[in-house]
């Protein structure tokens, strides 16, 4: 049981992870299988970003899922309207994500709490708005076509499953990593300490201001490359991209795998994602399966599954750790320290 | 230490804090006394940064903080903790400490991406300091516990610690002792006079007087939001004005 709960938190736990992932391809029925998991790689980079700016820094921007579709579009837009090839719009998309997310953020987070909520609501709707009204660039209620799929120079063919499927692969771990990196640093401390409170977080000393515009700017980063690297897969996107409805089913996400930790985001994704593909028979009566299993998810692990597992893990270590420890025993201490930030990337 | 010129905060009609002068010498413990609703809690918001006052100004060490932000104003040396103790909850003692010497260190999301030396040495500079504050306080023994399962007690310390941990040269103390029990707040009175003795300016809002008659070096007494008196506790004990303001007359009956 104990080495159980340590291979869950341990590097290798992550490394069999990614082999897993690896072969994937290769034990999954049929190619649809892959491509639903490809969607929910990119939703879950959606959710990473997600979590950076709720999870960590305490948040709610409910124009999440309208950043996502910024990115979506800057690749339709600059690939279908302006020849541009999909790396460089790609890139764009991420850039676009920065710029906007600056902006909307130094408007924005001068809010409180429910006031930011209720602020970035309005703005994913001006969002969609935008999207579904300004035809000349957006092409309206029409979506955009046809859009160019990542250019694999010779190499790979990225219009074919399995290797978008890599591709989407390597920026979800991507974006893990600078996750994992940015939350257990300094920068992600600070993060938390805005979470647990405004003021606490200013009488340490902590700039607000900058640091939540720096939560934000990263969240919106990997909204927009989310949603630069669907419309890359999907190759057709419609304002229906921005509609609320993706903000909340992100929320879902990271509630049901933990949110503010690490492995939340994905395990969630990957569980809902996963279940509305095989509860799609019961098509709209799916939401009366669904909606049960998150009232009691929330009643019994309101940290979600990540989050709960961890921190009954941690209680548990503080149980057996002996009640007074000596403080001389400096290399115990410090090899405690690595213990917990092992669990920390959990 | 804290000079305080003429200071006035008013919301509305109401002034909070009327035309309070007063300066608090460094290295011993000003306590602030007053009944409830006197100004307290906002006199230490005002001196905190948290808002700006409508008149005044504030001198710390000879500089003039007036106006400027609370984190600014940490960073110049003046630590808070507040009534009610804010921490999470849901992450250990230590990990609650390590980001209160944040503020003494200079790495950005670009130390963080490409895992600067920078970034190594200050993480590890900031958990020293957690350590060494947390042994401070005495609670070395709990580090790993989580803070949802410590008492009221060690949360209070916790919260000192982390004052602690930004290198303060002042230290505002908002009812330290409330909600805790008469012999924990013997320890914690302990532990007020320790941080005096380590170099640090404590000041301290307080109803506890016990506590405070035995402990405060220097008492000032709001009401009202204006200062009815000021001295050592001995001048406190006997002054009429304060022991009206304390018993009441029949217009003194707001809670």
């Amino acid at each position: 049981m104990n080495r159980l709960v340590e291979f869950l938190v341990s590097p290798a736990m992550k490394i069999l992870l990614i082999a897993l992932a690896l072969v994937f391809p290769f034990v999954a029925g049929d190619e649809y299988q892959i491509y639903v998991m490809a969607l929910a790689f990119i939703w879950a980079i959606a959710a990473y970003g997600f979590n950076i700016i709720t999870g960590y820094c305490g948040q709610l921007n409910l124009a999440h899922g309208g950043f996502f579709a910024i990115g979506a579009y800057v690749v339709a837009i600059l690939t279908v309207d302006h020849g541009w090839a999909f790396w460089p719009a790609f890139v764009a998309s991420m850039v676009a994500g920065a710029v906007f997310g600056f902006l909307v953020g130094v408007v924005s987070l001068r809010l409180k709490e429910h006031y930011f909520a209720i602020f970035t609501l309005c703005v994913g709707y001006i969002i969609y708005l935008l999207l579904d009204k300004w035809e000349e660039v957006t092409h309206g209620s029409l979506g955009i076509i046809n859009i160019t799929p990542p250019e694999g120079f010779g190499l790979i063919d990225f219009t074919e499953t399995i290797p978008f499927y890599y591709l989407v692969l390597f920026f979800l771990v991507l974006a893990i990593w600078l996750c994992s990196r940015i939350s257990n640093s300094l920068v992600g401390r600070t993060f938390r300490a805005i979470r647990t409170s405004d003021d606490l977080a200013q009488s340490l000393g902590i700039n607000l201001m900058r640091n939540k515009v720096l939560a934000f700017v990263l969240s919106t980063v990997y909204a927009a490359g989310a949603g630069g690297l669907y419309a890359g897969v999907v190759r057709f996107i419609g304002p229906a991209e921005a509609e609320i409805q993706h903000t909340f089913d992100l929320i879902t996400y990271m509630l049901v795998g933990g949110i503010g930790t690490l492995m939340g985001p994905l395990l969630g994704t990957l569980i809902i994602m996963w279940l509305t593909q095989f509860l799609q028979s019961l098509e709209e009566y799916r939401m009366i399966v669904f909606g049960p299993l998150l009232v009691l998810l929330v009643i019994f692990f309101p940290m979600g599954i990540i989050g709960s597992f961890l921190s009954w893990r941690g209680r548990r270590a503080a149980r057996r750790s002996p009640a007074h420890k000596t403080l001389s025993r400096v290399t115990e201490d410090d090899q405690d320290d690595k213990n917990r930030e092992a669990g920390n990337n959990a | 230490m804290l000079k305080i010129n003429n200071l006035t905060k008013r919301f509305g009609g109401l002034a909070a804090v009327n035309n309070v002068s007063v300066e608090f010498p460094a290295n011993q413990i000003n306590a602030i006394i007053g009944p409830n609703g006197a100004g307290k809690t906002t006199f230490f918001n005002l001196v905190a940064g948290a808002m700006p006052p409508t008149e005044g100004s504030i001198e710390f060490n000879g500089v003039d903080i007036t106006g400027l932000a609370p984190d600014r104003i940490a960073r110049l040396g003046v630590a808070r903790t507040f009534q009610t103790t804010m921490l999470f909850d849901k992450s250990t003692v230590l990990d609650n400490l390590i980001v209160g010497h944040r503020l003494r260190t200079q790495s950005r999301l670009w130390d963080v991406i490409i895992n600067s030396k920078r970034l190594r040495v200050e993480e590890e500079k900031c958990r020293a300091k957690a350590r060494e504050t947390l042994d401070f306080v005495g609670l070395s023994h709990i580090a790993d516990r989580y803070i949802a399962d410590i008492s009221q007690e060690e949360r209070k310390r916790v919260a000192f610690a982390l004052a602690m941990a930004t290198d303060p040269e002042l230290v505002l103390l908002d009812e330290p002792a409330g909600g805790i029990n008469p012999e924990e707040t013997v320890n914690l009175a302990a532990l007020i006079r320790k941080m005096v003795d380590h170099g640090i300016t404590v000041c301290l809002i307080e109803h506890k007087m016990d506590m405070i008659m035995s402990l405060a070096d220097k008492i000032l007494v709001l009401d009202h939001g204006e200062k009815i008196a000021e001295g050592t506790p001995d001048q406190i004990k006997n002054d009429p004005v304060v022991i009206e303001a304390y018993l009441g007359s029949d217009q003194d009956v707001e809670a």
